[in-house]
């Protein structure tokens, strides 16, 4: 045993927390990166949960795991694979040892590789680890439930919240192997456990004998880590979802145009969050209605928008495609509206849990009738702050409806967020109908300089006007069949989406002389990033090009395509964002790298993938 | 009641619907309505799905919307709970309200918003030119059905009251009187408000309602109920309605020795709607068909608890701008 901790400097450095669904790794995963974040490192969490509410113990379908990827520089992913794996049991040793690396540590609990429990996990000797072929010398085993009991024997809990306590023993373990300071987890347990004081004194407890464990008995781990950190953006920061982010881009939109916040929705995995977090924020005056059905979510928001609220709606899977018909509403009515759709795994169900980028040219084009409609994507957790508020200050000076994408991967994973200032934030302002135009003004008179109707609340006197989903004459506003006014009308729809200004395109990387741009949208940024960081550090000539804004397409875009000798669009779909720029791109015929697994990009094959893309 | 306005101050446009349709004798029973009602036009929407009986916004100058098909209850919730100092008109036909929009309609009642939701009940669908809808009679012939449907209809009353409904009226299209005065109680009644026009579709489906579409008719086939009333129908009231087992029966004042005082008197605001129920589904020829307003509760109104629950919030918690919201969360500095 040697006497002397070796502490290891690490740029980065990758946990992954597993076990059964109601282990609580998510808490032991965020407690973790929180406290990683406190002392500046930059941080990128992804939870990977099972489809099933709560799937037999022990079993393999129940296992959840929670990565944390923390670094001294800026963190764009999750990471591929991880340097330590935390499993609480047989089953997520048999499910989660294939996102660790060859040289990682593996942390386990022994009381959870007892006969029955490696029977559940479908293994067929007495030796796990010997069956998956892990070097002894690299795990941790360690009695976790029997040292939780141990710990709390005399605190007079049932033994039913004793065991909930075993995620903090990982948790503290996991601490010492990286030298972070206790005391930062110690208050977040005592804030979340506020009201039930002698819970959060159970697990600072817990989180204390775990770390002690760790110290004692070192020479069992290879090393420990620090992962320093390097340069930093000065702020406040705090940690965030993309859920959360998306939530907190619809409020503060909302205060920035001064009108009430409405969401229609209908629970859906992963949206619902977005549900969640607004409906806890009644005292900014926030609306939230539980709708009987997606429909009555996207179609209720039509109503809170011709109402003058800024309408907001959200979903994921097949939630888009029961909207569609009230996004359309929106379309020919020409109200503001906000439609997110959080993508996951299809078709039809799918895999509700997982994310892909699959709905793209459902949300640009599946709609009957010609109806244009901007999208955005978000690039990563933080970015569905400003994605949101970007897509209701489009919605709302540009009279339309906007869809804004995001996905499971992005929803759900966090990162450290830098507090925004809203006074630096663009304004929001509606095209509020003139008080002077009364007696004059129908509903469809539009704004010269970018084809946008007035908005005329009701309640206002003299401002009275029908609606509706027929088609209506551009001069008078009443219903019209006439073949020229449809023609024209359809044309004045698609110059006001056409008009909306969006910023350029950026190329980042070798921007003048890379030999491959790599492109891809929304969430796909950080694995992208990485790759293109990774292949630049071996020398490659390469730049990325990503998309944000997607309908319309940045003026650039046209540009930067044709800039460079080779182009792979890189997408998590079988070529949707290839097919829309193909279209809107004369000549242009790109390579593509697609994925449909649900999962997110591993940086790694992307890298192998491009670099071939080169040599070819 | 004097208001300030008429009829005319409601009222926009030529009306498109086939001479003698039903839509039209509604349509002038709600302009009327409404300046009784008094409610300025600017502060009032119509929002109706679609149907020949949705385009009745267009001839309404108020705010309002003609959507889609089905969707008229959900879209009135969002525009009643983001704006509740609107007065809010839903329209729609049987089609559109109890077929496609079905889901919507019990939970509009179900939850309460206070909307007036008005079902203009042909039992046809006339716009696509006459197939059966979620109202016609079993057996009902159509283009969709020339053998007879093999369906049951719903009976919108016991729609209403399966879906906990606070306020049920009916009226017949061709009676002026009698539709202004539900719709008057069901703006009113705080929450949601269903009255049930019976009208006719001279196109597809003429007569559905003859038993009780003129004057002579409704004497014979219709009693009026008034809460707090006898309920006494026929030329010279000589008829009543006295409980008999489980349910009701039909019988001759003086008769038998029945007196005005053995009838039963109609409450409208009782909680429990077992009598009322009884009421609505009331058909011939054994029993006259109820008219008027049948059921009216007092009970919390969705959009008044959502506004309230903000108020009270508001008031709890510490954060009120965006900024402090930020505020709350576990902040951490970088120098």
């Amino acid at each position: 045993m040697s006497e002397q901790i070796i502490v290891k400097e690490r740029d980065e450095v990758i946990v992954r927390f597993s076990g059964d669904s109601g282990d609580g790794m998510q808490l032991a995963g965020n407690i973790f990166s929180t406290v990683s974040a406190t002392v500046g490192n930059d941080i990128c969490t992804f939870p990977d949960y099972p489809a099933d509410i709560r799937a037999p113990q022990g079993s393999l379908t129940g296992v959840s795991g929670f990565q944390v990827h923390i670094g001294s520089g800026k963190v764009y992913t999750p990471g591929d694979l991880c340097d330590v794996l935390v499993a609480m049991n047989a089953a997520a040793l048999k499910t989660q040892y294939r996102y660790a690396k060859p040289d990682a540590a593996i942390i386990i609990d022994t009381d959870s590789f007892g006969s029955a429990d490696l029977k559940k996990a479908a293994f067929v000797t007495e030796d796990p680890l010997a069956e998956m072929n892990i070097d002894a010398d690299r795990v941790i085993a360690c009695p976790i439930t029997q040292m939780v009991k141990d710990c709390l024997a005399d605190s007079g809990m049932e033994p039913k919240a004793v065991l909930k306590c075993r995620n903090m023993f990982a948790l503290g373990l996991v601490c010492w192997l990286f030298d972070r300071d206790l005391e930062v987890a110690f208050n977040y347990l005592r804030e979340k456990f506020a009201k039930k004081p002698a819970v959060a004194e159970a697990n600072i407890k817990v989180i204390q004998a775990g770390y002690d464990y760790g110290h004692n008995t070192h020479s069992s781990a290879t090393n420990v880590y620090r992962v320093e950190t390097k340069h930093k953006v000065p702020g406040r920061y705090m940690d965030i979802t993309g859920n959360k982010a998306t939530a907190y881009g619809f409020i503060a939109a909302a205060e920035r145009a001064g009108l009430k916040l409405y969401l229609g929705s209908y629970p859906i995995t992963p949206a619902t969050d977005v549900l969640h977090e607004l409906s806890k924020h009644k005292s900014l005056g926030v609306t939230t209605v539980q709708c009987e059905d997606e429909i009555a979510g996207c179609a209720s928001a039509v109503g809170a928008a011709f109402a003058g609220a800024l309408a907001v709606t959200s979903t994921s899977g097949p939630g888009i495609c029961l909207k569609s018909e009230a996004m359309n509403l929106a379309v020919i009515m020409e109200l503001p509206l906000v439609v997110l759709d959080v993508q996951r795994g299809g078709p039809a169900t799918g895999l509700p849990t997982k994310s892909e980028q699959t709905d793209l040219l459902q949300v640009l084009f599946g709609r009957n009738g010609e109806s244009p409609m901007p999208v955005l994507a978000a690039t990563s957790p933080t970015d569905c702050f400003n994605a949101a508020y970007m897509a209701c200050k489009i919605a709302l000076e540009h009279m339309t409806p906007v869809v804004l994408l995001t996905d499971a991967f992005v929803a759900n994973g966090s990162g450290a967020f830098r507090l925004p200032n809203l006074a630096e934030y663009a304004p929001i302002n509606p095209p509020y109908v003139p008080e002077e135009l009364k007696g004059t003004w129908t509903p469809y008179q539009r704004q010269e300089e970018n084809g946008v109707r007035y908005w005329a609340v009701p309640g206002r006197e003299g401002f009275q006007h029908i609606l509706g989903g027929l088609e209506k004459d551009n001069k008078t506003g009443a219903i019209s069949t006439d073949p020229e006014n449809h023609d024209l009308m359809t044309r004045l729809r698609q110059q006001k989406i056409d008009a909306i200004p969006v910023p350029d395109l950026v190329v980042e990387g070798d921007a003048e002389d890379a030999d491959l741009l790599i492109v891809g949208f929304g969430g796909t940024y950080g694995h992208l990033h990485a790759a293109m960081d990774e292949m630049r550090s071996a020398g490659k000539k390469v730049a990325l090009a990503h998309f944000k804004y997607i309908n319309p397409l940045p003026k650039n875009t046209a540009e930067v395509l044709r800039k460079y000798p080779k182009v792979v669009v890189a997408e998590q779909n079988a070529g949707q964002l290839a097919a829309w720029l193909r279209m809107k791109v004369d000549g242009f015929v790109p390579c593509q790298y697609n994925e449909v697994k649900g999962q997110p990009f591993v940086s790694s094959q992307l890298i192998n993938a491009f670099t071939k893309l080169m040599e070819e | 009641m004097e208001t300030k306005y008429t009829a005319q101050d409601y009222k926009k446009g030529q009306p498109r619907w086939c001479p003698g349709c039903g839509d039209h004798f509604f349509l002038a029973a709600l302009h009327k309505a409404m300046a009784e009602i008094g409610v300025a036009p600017h502060n009032i929407a119509v929002i109706s799905g679609i149907g020949c009986s949705s385009r009745l916004p267009h001839y309404m100058n108020t705010y309002g919307m003609n959507t889609i098909h089905g969707r008229a209850a959900a879209i009135a919730t969002g525009c009643k709970v983001a704006n509740p100092e609107l007065s809010v008109w839903q329209v729609s036909g049987d089609g559109d309200g109890l077929a496609i929009g079905g889901n919507h309609f019990i939970h509009a009642n179900r939850r309460n918003i206070n909307l007036n939701m008005i079902l203009l009940n042909n039992r046809i669908y006339g716009l696509t030119k006459g197939q059966y809808s979620p109202t016609s009679p079993r057996g009902f012939v159509s283009k969709s059905s020339p053998y007879g449907t093999v369906e049951d209809p719903f009976r919108p009353a016991e729609l209403c009251f399966g879906a906990r409904g606070h306020f049920f009226a009916r009226a017949v299209a061709t009676d002026a009187p009698g539709t202004v005065e539900i719709l008057k109680a069901a703006h009113a009644h705080k929450g949601a408000s269903v009255c049930e026009i019976l009208q006719n579709c001279v196109i597809f489906n003429d007569g559905t309602h003859d038993s009780v579409y003129n004057k002579e008719g409704r004497a014979k086939n219709a009693i009026y109920l008034r809460h707090g009333e006898p309920m006494v129908f026929g030329a010279n009231n000589e008829y009543g309605l006295m409980q008999e087992g489980f349910g009701l029966k039909v019988v001759k004042l003086g008769e038998n020795g029945i007196t005005i005082d053995d009838i039963l008197v109609h409450d409208a605001h009782c909680e429990d709607n077992t009598l009322q129920l009884k009421l609505a589904l009331m058909e011939g020829p054994d029993f006259p068909i109820a008219l008027g307003v049948i059921r009216d509760v007092e009970a919390p109104t969705y959009d008044e608890a959502v506004e309230a629950q903000i108020a009270e919030v508001k008031g709890k918690k510490a954060y009120h701008t965006f900024e402090e919201l930020l505020l709350t969360n576990d902040i951490w500095e970088v120098k």
